[in-house]
């Protein structure tokens, strides 16, 4: 039995399984589909009633934000045989994870209330009850802090990527259905970084200038890091083929850390400012060292767009917006 | 009021120039705060930013980060790697919200003792005004690891 059950999500992992074409449809033949809101007509109590440990794969895609997605993360490892987190968002929170930087109530005033465009002169938030004549409507209250679903119960298998590689996920689906899955803890993808499997030419790290994507045309063989575009393809699990670069785009780190890795920010911070003005770094004084530095405009949403939850740190501390 | 708040410095130094630095402060009997734990790394290079953040989600109010002078590291560039790094890292700890003169770098040499122990009055006094670091309180509330 098979059963995807999302947390905060964005439909893009369902998505990735439904790109598996042919493959898609020899899978959905072979198993029994426990739950799957975004493609089938199961209930929540159906899958509610189902015996524990009872279903064979549950796929949990999506963070964990309010208290609808934590009930939903529970009920998954309660029914799971093996509990996946399937895509970015379960594994490491995801982009749903960069409303760490600020506080619930942060979020909900810049969504309902500071907004440019938005006119909501009541200051009008949503709040978890609402009274309408004699019925009282819930609504899920959110979370101040986004988790990964292993940040709320022990998960067996990770499958990164946003949305997960196809290949992966067919590998994946392949060694469920055959009974022959690895070790509990396996993170599916690569043991080395995207650099490995990028085709691009690596010369010499000469990096001066820290340039934005829309600012020029980059040479479409050649490493975007040698020239100055932040790619993130040093601190990122392979597994992806590398599929962004070789679209000329920059990795974004959607693979979550490499294997060693304790904070992927962290490690691509330490990796980028190591090499930025290399030739130059012995001759410059601080305020010259500094001007590189300052050109790289936002090292947390650049170094930590999928893995904020899963930071050291976790999120933004103190006085939040 | 209560007791008076103990700042936990966490300081991690190259052996071969600030540790000796250090080193030079204790045997001249020079008297600095008790607040600082110390840890040796052979070049300041080989400091992770990882270890920095682990320090501060630790605990540590504040982390003193020391080194060869530019120019004198003892395999050449490690501190040069250090510079950069640790002013990024400031960037960063900023956008964290771990306000801005925590995270310290300072280039000790094997003859600085006095130099060192001012240095670590100075950094204590400084952690004290800021207060202590509240992150690992929070997290233990905050979020519940399985």
């Amino acid at each position: 039995m098979l059963a995807i059950i999302p947390g905060a999500n964005c439909a893009g992992c369902d998505y990735s399984l439904l790109d598996l074409g042919e493959k898609a449809v020899e899978v959905l033949m072979a198993v029994d589909i426990a739950y799957w809101p975004t493609a089938a007509d199961l209930k929540l109590e159906d899958l509610e009633k189902l015996p524990d440990g009872s279903v064979d794969i549950v796929l949990f895609e999506g963070a964990v934000n309010n208290d609808e997605t934590e009930e939903m993360a529970k009920l998954a490892r309660r029914k799971a045989k093996n509990l996946v987190a399937f895509g970015a968002c379960a594994c490491f929170g995801g982009i749903p994870g960069l409303a760490n930087v600020a506080s619930r109530d942060g979020v909900l005033q810049k969504a309902y209330v500071k907004t440019l465009s938005t006119l909501n002169p009541n200051g009008v938030l949503p709040s978890k009850l609402t009274r309408l004549g004699d019925e009282e409507l819930t609504i899920p209250e959110f979370l101040d802090t986004v988790k990964s679903l292993n940040q709320v119960v022990n998960v067996d298998y990770y499958l990164p990527g946003c949305p997960p590689p196809l290949k992966l996920v067919a590998d994946a689906l392949a060694a469920a259905l055959s009974g022959k899955l690895p070790p509990k803890g396996t993170v599916f993808g690569s043991m080395k970084s995207v650099c490995d499997e990028c085709k691009r030419v690596r010369e010499e790290k000469r990096i001066m200038e820290i340039k934005r994507y829309h600012q020029f045309i980059p040479d479409p063989d050649r490493c975007l890091l040698e020239q100055g575009i932040v790619c993130m393809g040093p601190a990122t699990r392979g597994g992806c083929d590398a599929v962004c670069p070789t679209m000329n785009v920059p990795c974004r780190g959607c693979m979550g850390p490499t294997p060693e890795s304790q904070d992927q920010g962290a490690r691509m911070l330490s990796a980028l400012s190591s090499v930025v003005g290399l030739e130059v770094e012995a001759g410059l004084g601080d305020e010259e060292v500094r001007k590189i530095i300052e050109q790289i405009k936002d090292p947390l949403g650049t170094f930590y767009r999928y893995s904020l939850p899963r930071s050291i740190l976790r999120r933004v501390w103190g006085a939040r917006e | 009021m209560g007791e008076v708040f103990e700042p936990n410095i966490v300081v991690f130094a190259c052996n071969w120039c600030s540790y000796a630095g250090m080193d030079l402060a204790g045997t001249s009997r020079i008297q600095y705060p008790s607040n600082l734990k110390v840890i040796r790394v052979m070049c300041s290079g080989r400091i992770n930013p990882v270890f920095i953040l682990e320090a501060f989600a630790s605990g540590a109010d504040g982390v003193l980060v020391t080194g060869c002078h530019p120019g004198d590291c003892h395999y050449m560039s490690g501190n040069y790697k250090t510079r950069k790094r640790v002013m990024l890292l400031e960037k960063l700890l900023e956008q964290f919200g771990i306000e801005k003169g925590r995270l310290r770098l300072e280039w000790v040499s094997a003859s600085e003792g006095e130099r060192f122990a001012s240095i670590a009055r100075e950094f204590v006094e400084q952690i004290r005004k800021l207060g202590p670091n509240r992150i690992l309180e929070e997290l233990r509330k905050e979020v519940a690891l399985v």
